[in-house]
């Protein structure tokens, strides 16, 4: 306060420096244009006092945490999705719109805005300034990025841009925390409402932009020169020859990593759940809840935790590629061969993580503006080869194709059968979305737009926060969905009870719904127990292994033989193949079906995509078996 | 049929900016000693090439995400570099960098006033 005599004239534009007021707001919206380091902030504000969600009812993520005053207070953040503008055309401004003005039911009216903008691109950053402040709440605008706007010679006068604006100003680097603290004093201080000299008419773009150069001309903004280490890095990663070339090593180390260099921390983890496991096994009485224990619970969610290091170890290769800004390259070298069957480059990063797990991949078709083709992207995600399939087709490759070299030290006879199954989805999902944008999902009137961000180094705390959220959520998923039908599988395992004793497998519940099945299913090559392992791999494919590692454990019949050697016995080759075939084709996950009716906004679609991936499933296991018998 | 409707409906930004495209332009004709001014689309820009936007022909709402990036009648546009095979193609327009596909870009119509040289002709 006592800093500012020498500006008597700068009335409610003082920057930043208010008395400290005892009412804190309930709700802060971040807002700001995408690209515009608007989630480092949040980030840095909440730190892990976060949590994602969806708004109800819609498709739009949101993000909410809480940020930590230095006097202990807390204030509650809402992250709005990046936004142009604020006129109400997708859904995410859409969301944006109705909840700063307070019409969503659901979110209560945030009592003051952080505007974040670019301050390496203010002139058209600042056009989203005009839509905030026309809507009269304390707004702190926040010049993000003042590291690089010195660095590359640009500057900005931000007590001339607060008076220009009538709201406060900072400008600060949320990267490495400079100048964080101002946002802190605005969260703690009193706000004053904006009083902003003129205001364009916000529905003319040209208006805005031509106010938005007046604003920064008043305030002395001088734009920073290009960035010289982008162009650099763009002439070898975007070279007519070396691009592709880059392009294609990157996604082969994405490759080599996730199936390959992972495989110690798998085993790793394997380990740790069989030696656990024994532990269990000496540590309880004999008897059923023994059983459950161990052989239902432990077994079951052990063998979904195994993926934990393969989908993060993915997730840190698409967060890297993201906030180093080299994905929007990607998407730019993919997208004339995305359009070829249909799509375009944004979907090319959602099929990529497709490979880990439909889930994230549906997740992450978000960034694509063209609504038909995001439909078509998430109708297709599910028949790309997922870590799931993994354990299924390596049990059954194991047992049923004999280890020969092809070529010797390349490529065995398994390696091959393995290539094949990855080749015989991809080839699934082109097809399908060759189908699908030629006819119920046709046209694709958007323009396709792409902003190439400035390359930037990953911060490793976004990296960090976003492989937690990540681990969160797929451990969710074992925990509940796996454990749920695991338990399920046990129970229907054990009853009836015949003289107190629980029954033989093909007596209980469990035998008599796969016996039940068995006429659907024997046209396949497959017999009551594989019937079985299909009902629960409905839920998630990998259960399907435990399940039948369980099934033949109480089998008296196969119970000394190991789960490789009770499938040989039970399965012809054709038969074999048939369930790989099923196993490429089929929908089976729950977590897929819920993702992408809570994407797509109702039943419609999940219903859809789960007859067709089913029908081509059972008529391709069908001819499988036929073929090879 | 709703969408064919839309489709005819074009924005008419320029004529918003026609005066102040038409100061650009005599402006610019005035200093036409190094090279000679044509009009076209984006679509005929090769990298380094820039010209002037003049009018977007695409539906409204289209043309208007187009203008909140930056590409607005009277803008000086860069041609920089592009995906192999030059489609789709990245713009410079109004500090940042924008890929745009081919079929995007040939609605874009602007006055090419600058071509860089050794420029190969279009296969």
């Amino acid at each position: 306060m006592s800093g500012c005599k020498d500006c008597s004239n700068c009335g409610s534009a003082a920057v930043i420096e208010f008395p400290k007021s005892a009412t804190l707001p309930q709700a802060v919206a971040v807002i700001g244009p995408p690209n515009s380091g608007k989630t480092t902030l949040f980030n840095q504000l909440t730190g892990l006092r976060q949590k994602v969600a969806n708004f109800p009812g819609v498709t739009v993520e949101q993000h909410t945490g809480v940020a930590e005053l230095p006097d202990g207070r807390a204030v509650r953040l809402i992250d709005l999705p990046g936004v142009y503008s604020l006129v109400p055309r997708s859904e995410d401004e859409q969301v944006s719109y109705d909840v700063l003005t307070g019409a969503r039911a659901d979110t209560p009216k945030p009592e003051a805005i952080l505007l974040v903008l670019d301050a390496t691109n203010l002139g058209r950053h600042l056009m989203l300034a005009a839509p905030i402040l026309a809507l009269g709440v304390p707004t702190l605008v926040i010049l993000n990025m003042a590291d690089d706007l010195r660095g590359r010679g640009g500057k900005i006068d931000v007590r001339a841009l607060s008076a220009e604006l009538g709201a406060p100003v900072a400008l600060i680097a949320a990267r490495s925390g400079e100048g964080i603290g101002q946002v802190f004093d605005f969260l703690a201080g009193v706000m004053p409402k904006p009083a902003p000299k003129s205001l364009p008419v916000l529905q003319d773009v040209p208006k805005c932009r031509a106010w938005a150069s007046q604003v920064g001309n008043e305030a002395n903004y001088r734009a920073p020169l290009p960035p010289k280490w982008t162009r650099r890095l763009d002439s070898v990663l975007l070279h007519p020859v070396l691009g592709p070339v880059i392009f294609v090593a990157v996604v082969v180390l994405v490759f080599q990593t996730m199936f390959t260099y992972v495989n110690p921390l798998m085993d790793g983890v394997k380990w740790l759940f069989a030696v656990s496991g024994n532990w269990l096994a000496t540590a309880l009485p004999a008897g059923l809840i023994r059983d459950l224990l161990v052989n239902g619970v432990w077994k079951g969610v052990g063998s979904v935790v195994v993926f934990l290091p393969q989908v993060l170890l993915l997730f840190l290769f698409i967060g890297l590629l993201e906030d180093s800004g080299y994905l929007a390259r990607a998407a730019l070298i993919a997208d004339r061969t995305m359009a070829k069957v249909g799509l375009q480059g944004k979907s090319f990063i959602p099929l990529l993580s497709a490979y880990a797990c439909a889930v994230p991949a549906i997740l992450a078709t978000r960034t694509i503006e063209n609504k038909r083709d995001r439909m078509a992207t998430i109708l297709v995600a599910p028949f790309m080869t997922c870590s799931a399939r993994l354990p299924v087709y390596a049990l059954i490759v194991a047992s049923f194709i004999p280890n020969r070299n092809l070529v010797p030290g390349v490529l065995s006879t398994q390696t091959a059968a393995m290539l094949g199954l990855y080749l015989l989805g991809f080839l699934a999902a082109v097809v399908t979305a060759r189908v699908l944008k030629s006819s119920i999902l046709k046209s694709g009137r958007t323009p396709f737009l792409l902003e190439m961000p400035s390359y930037r180094w990953p911060t490793w705390q976004s990296i960090g926060l976003r492989l937690l959220d990540r681990s969160k959520v797929f451990l969710r998923r074992a925990g509940t969905v796996i454990l749920l039908v695991t338990v399920l599988l046990w129970a229907a395992s054990n009853v009836p009870f015949t003289h107190g004793h629980p029954p033989q497998i093909v007596d209980s519940v469990a035998g008599t719904i796969g016996r039940t099945i068995e006429p659907v299913i024997k046209p396949l090559g497959f017999n009551w127990k594989i019937g079985i392992g299909l009902l629960t791999s409905l839920a998630a494919r990998e259960t399907i292994v435990a399940t039948l590692g369980f099934i033949y454990g109480k089998n008296p019949e196969s119970d000394q033989l190991g789960l490789q050697q009770a499938l040989q016995h039970d399965l012809t080759l054709g038969g074999a193949f048939a369930l790989l075939v099923f196993f490429a084709f089929a929908m089976q996950c729950i977590s897929t079906i819920a993702v992408v009716r809570r994407e797509t906004g109702g039943w419609k679609w999940p219903i859809l995509q789960f007859t067709y991936m089913s029908v081509l499933a059972y008529v391709g296991a069908f001819i499988a078996n036929h073929l090879i018998g | 049929m709703a969408l064919k409707k839309r489709k005819r409906k074009s924005a008419g930004i320029d004529k918003n900016f026609g005066r102040e495209h038409t100061e650009t332009k005599m402006q610019l004709s005035g200093n036409s000693a190094q090279s000679e001014f044509f009009t076209g689309t984006l679509m005929d820009l090769r990298r380094g090439d820039a010209a002037i936007l003049n009018r977007i022909d695409l539906p409204v709402d289209d043309a208007r995400r187009l203008m909140e990036l930056g590409f607005l009648p009277g803008t000086r546009i860069t041609a920089g570099f592009s995906a192999p095979g030059g489609d789709p193609q990245v713009f410079q327009v109004d500090g940042s960098e924008i890929a745009l596909r081919r079929e995007t870009a040939k609605k874009l119509e602007v006055t090419i006033d600058h071509v860089t040289r050794n420029r190969k002709p279009r296969p």
